[in-house]
């Protein structure tokens, strides 16, 4: 494996972060885009924070948890119940009224997103304690059973003041102006803000600590981690994370109920993350963006009737790009395991060894063809 | 080589249901001493670092280091009735560390089926036992604010790297490495926690006798220069009889021998474990 | 006193059919070590194939169900050779994510083939004639239930006892790999595990159906959660233990609608399910097991 040079993996970073940028200041600027393009940005970047926080726990940490639209419930239902402004809470409300100690509180949205991490972070610390002593499988059918506790209690009648039970809450304040900056690019900032905290600590002390207890508890026992403490640690902060993307959806969304955070949800952040790679962030990025891509605007004409002419495309009708979608997942499950990174992240040497492997593949297929093909390319 | 008492084990027992694993085992390993601990397969030799470790409470029984008690257990709930050992009564006070605790008191070990961590490079492999004397909290370690501690911690494994001739291999994964490699890694681990007790489960398993020569010299080179004592399990006998200072000798779970190396080969008891008895 | 006692049968008859999908979940992670996510959805294809039967190709009730079930084993057993055979070698997380992918692809699918809209199960006539209990009445699909669980339930315990297959079985679950140098053959055996747990789905999903207005794609989900939860409650991989949770869940839950926190009969289940799992993490008649150092 060739490696680079510092100042060349430099010069490529900031190209890479300039026209990124620039490319999301186009998406944003040039009226031809499709304002689905920008949804899919935004919901691409909530759901990549999404997955890497579930990456943290189930890939780095190698903890297998099913509770993340639990979390990501708390996130969202804490932001919304705490920022939606006065003056709408008689119309969100107008069924069981509002609890007296709420009618009057309406935060700032980015103080509500922040205690809505809080929020999903207290409750993970809460029950961290008692979950985490489980062995992989149960973990993963408890954490699946908080966030249906989650879910239930939310929609609940005893709730119904705070949460407004089954309805659900509309009228959720969504991403503001900051200063000059449009409101458009508030989730990227907030999102690359987490993403960055989640890159530096899987390459500290800590985070080098989670993933050898991913790799052998035992053997992490024995080099004087605290598995208590650090299993508990990483929990929280998937949480916390798991909390913020919750808060964004909601943002995004305007609207929530018990049912936006079903255990598809989970399955579907699972997926990403499987398809990106356990163990790698930029994996479970750059897969989110591509799912969310593929989910909601890509393979859209799946669920449309198609004609060619007068041929009716079989197959094609609503629910099919579900279907689609769940076999590809299988197929990654089955035959390609590793997914888009595996555990490497991402790296400029990564990328020019693998155009250079190229390189040299296609320069074996032309050496060939040349020698077959005599000098016919001249 | 001062007379001073590092590990002491007390009449540990070890009882899982009614299978008795360790029975009433007293062993003590003094300052600079390389004490082997051998017997045939199951006799008890890796129960007996479990317990020593914290993988597992004694039954009954109580481990000292340096002098100051650091486990003790006494039967307890459903073991009352099923415990068939000795000195019940003896050891009163309930006190159980967790692994990584008695790890960060300054005991190390090794295991017998080399447990590294496979996906990561030899150098994180290493790195990753400097974390628990690493100063600060998460928020300090995550923000970058004590670079130092981060830039000790690598020079620190490095040096290590560097004596123990693993350092070319740094950047290599772990499981990548030859066998015999994967074994001196798994002890660069382990020195790198700075334990005054070195552990090891059969290090020289799988080794040809050549390797495993190399092997009995670095274990030698390393309790001198780490400053160590050292509690070994091994089959190979050249070993064994090469280095250790004192021996001790379990059978189906009980000490039947200790004694110097000489003294251990010429005891009956000891041919009789693992050669049987002519009839 | 009458509602008490028609609370009872309920509570009675719903633990019975958890008590036989309970089953299916506990046998798979006894052989295999593998909470079959999809299980919960087999079983909600189970009463699709019913509906399709009975419905659109108007086959008699008592042919119906023999085809219903074939059916739904077939599915089964094609789900064990397609998605997990392949896995046998993976690590534990690879094949619960491939579980966890077939309950996806099932309930997508049963999106697509038959609508999200809840369609009618059809009624079997002889299963809801009502029956008279002194005061309290019931419809004869509660009093059934309780006798074909049983029924099902001894006829496989004597199967996993007094039979050689039987017997491989509780070898297989004891240890893979040596009962496989004793020449026992792995996958047939895993094989008529997926049988005997889909066969008992679909039974359960007759019984569960009959009484309840409908069947839509994710009618499978929340009840095979329960399942699971019964399934660990009484101690995973062991059949009686499954039938315990069962009773155990279905009467829990009967008893929280009964004194009036329906809404909470769910949540219930799980929070016994997290308490269960904290004092005995392996359940009531699991066996401990140690990993070795």
């Amino acid at each position: 494996m060739e490696r680079l040079n510092q100042k060349t993996k430099m010069t490529a970073s900031i190209i890479a972060c300039i026209a990124l940028v620039v490319l999301l200041v186009l998406s944003y600027t040039n009226t031809g885009t499709t304002s689905m393009l920008r949804s899919v940005l935004q919901l691409g970047s909530i759901y990549a924070l999404a997955a890497a926080s579930m990456n943290l726990l189930n890939g780095f940490t190698g903890l297998f948890s099913l509770g993340h639209a639990g979390f990501m419930a708390i996130g969202a239902y804490t932001y919304a119940v705490l920022t939606i402004p006065v003056n709408k809470k008689a119309n969100v409300y107008y069924l069981y009224g509002v609890a007296d100690s709420l009618a009057n509180v309406a935060l700032p949205n980015w103080l509500g997103l922040i205690i809505g991490g809080i929020a999903a972070a207290i409750i993970a610390a809460l029950i961290g304690a008692a979950v985490l002593r489980l062995k992989s499988d149960y973990f993963a059918i408890a954490t699946l059973g908080l966030a249906e506790i989650v879910r239930i209690c939310v929609a609940s009648s005893p709730m119904a003041r705070i949460t407004n039970g089954s309805l659900g809450l509309k009228n959720i304040p969504g991403f503001t102006n900051i200063g000059f900056i449009p409101a458009y690019f508030v989730p990227f900032i907030v999102v690359a803000i987490c993403l960055v905290i989640m890159f530096l600590l899987i390459n500290c002390s800590y985070g080098r600590a989670f993933k050898a207890i991913r790799e052998d508890e035992i053997a992490a026992e024995a080099m004087g981690i605290n598995l208590a403490r650090h299993k508990q640690m990483s929990f929280i902060i998937s949480s916390f994370f798991a909390g913020i993307a919750g808060a964004l959806l909601a943002m995004f969304l305007g609207a929530i109920q018990s049912t936006t955070f079903p255990l598809m949800l989970t399955y579907n952040i699972l997926l990403i993350v499987v398809i990106g790679g356990m163990g790698s962030l930029s994996g479970s990025i750059i897969s989110a963006f591509l799912v969310i891509a593929a989910k909601e605007w890509w393979l859209r004409f799946l669920d449309v009737e198609q004609y060619i002419g007068d041929w009716q495309v079989p197959l094609l009708r609503t629910g099919f790009r579900m279907v689609v979608f769940s076999v590809i997942l299988m197929v990654v499950v089955l035959f390609w395991r590793q997914g888009i990174m595996g555990q490497k992240e991402f790296s400029w040497d990564g990328v020019y060894n693998f155009f250079r492997r190229l390189k040299t593949k296609f320069r074996g297929k032309n050496t060939k063809a040349a020698a077959e093909g005599g000098n016919a390319n001249e | 080589m001062s007379n001073q008492n590092v590990l002491r084990v007390c009449d540990a027992t070890m009882q899982f249901g009614g299978v008795v694993a360790v029975n009433n085992l007293n062993l003590e390993v003094n300052k600079g001493e390389i004490i082997g601990l051998i017997g045939p397969n199951g006799a008890g030799k890796t129960t007996a670092f479990n317990v020593i470790t914290g993988v597992y409470a004694p039954t009954n029984g109580a481990v000292e280091l340096n002098g100051e008690r650091i486990v003790e257990n006494h039967p307890q709930g459903k073991m009352r009735e099923l415990y068939n050992g000795e000195n019940l009564g003896k050891y009163n006070d309930v006190k159980v560390l967790t692994p990584d605790r008695i790890t960060k008191l300054g005991v190390a070990r090794t295991f017998q089926n080399i447990r590294l961590f496979k996906n990561l490079t030899v150098f994180d492999n290493v790195l990753i036992a400097k974390h628990m004397n690493m100063k600060g909290n998460i928020f300090s370690d995550v923000f970058r604010i004590n670079r130092k501690e981060e830039d000790r911690m690598k020079a620190e494994t490095l040096e290590l790297l560097r004596i123990l001739g693993l350092e070319e291999h740094k950047d290599d994964i772990a499981t990548s490495l030859p066998y015999g490699k994967q074994r001196h890694l798994e002890i660069a681990r382990a020195l790198a926690t700075k334990p005054s007790l070195l552990l090891l489960d059969e290090p020289a398993a799988g080794m040809n006798p050549q390797e495993s020569d190399d092997l009995m010299k670095f274990v030698g080179r390393i309790r001198n220069d780490f400053d160590l004592s050292i509690l070994m399990i091994e089959h190979h006998m050249q070993v064994i009889m090469g280095i250790c200072d004192r021996i001790y000798v379990l059978d189906y779970g009980t000490l039947i021998a200790e004694g110097t190396p000489a003294e251990i080969q010429n005891n009956p008891k000891v041919i009789e474990a693992y050669l049987g008895v002519d009839e | 006193m009458t509602n008490f006692l028609q609370y009872i049968l309920a509570g009675i008859s719903i633990g019975s059919i958890y008590a036989l999908i309970a089953i299916g979940y506990t046998m798979v992670y006894g052989i295999l070590r593998l909470i079959n996510f999809a299980h919960g959805d087999i079983f909600m294809m189970a009463a699709y194939f019913m509906i399709f039967a009975m419905v659109d190709f108007m086959i008699p009730w008592y042919i119906s169900m023999f085809i219903m079930i074939i059916a739904t084993i077939v599915l089964g057993v094609l789900i064990e050779k397609i998605a997990y055979k392949p896995l046998r070698t993976a690590p534990r997380m690879s094949i619960m994510i491939s579980a966890i992918g077939v309950s996806y692809l099932l309930q997508n699918l049963a999106t697509y083939l038959f609508s999200a809209l809840p369609k009618q199960y059809p009624s079997i006539p002889i299963l809801n004639t009502t029956v008279h209990f002194g005061e309290a009445s019931t419809s004869l699909v509660t009093i059934l239930t309780p006798i074909i669980c049983v029924g099902c339930v001894f006829g496989l315990l004597a199967l996993v006892k007094y039979t050689k297959v039987g017997m491989a079985m509780r070898a297989v679950s004891k240890d893979f790999e040596t009962a496989q140098l004793m020449g026992i053959q792995i996958n047939n055996i895993i094989s008529l595990t997926f049988v005997i747990g889909c066969g008992l789905a679909a039974v359960g999903s007759i019984l569960y159906f009959t009484p309840r207005p409908s069947v839509f794609p994710l009618a499978g989900s929340l009840p095979g959660l329960k399942c699971f939860v019964a399934a660990v409650f009484g101690g995973i991989g062991s059949i009686p233990g499954a039938v315990v949770g069962g009773f155990v869940v279905g009467m829990c839950e009967t008893f929280m609608k009964a004194v009036g926190l329906s809404e909470f009969s769910d949540v219930f289940t799980f929070v016994l399910l997290i308490i269960v799992l904290m004092f005995r993490p392996t359940g009531l008649f699991g066996e401990k097991m140690a990993e070795k150092v």
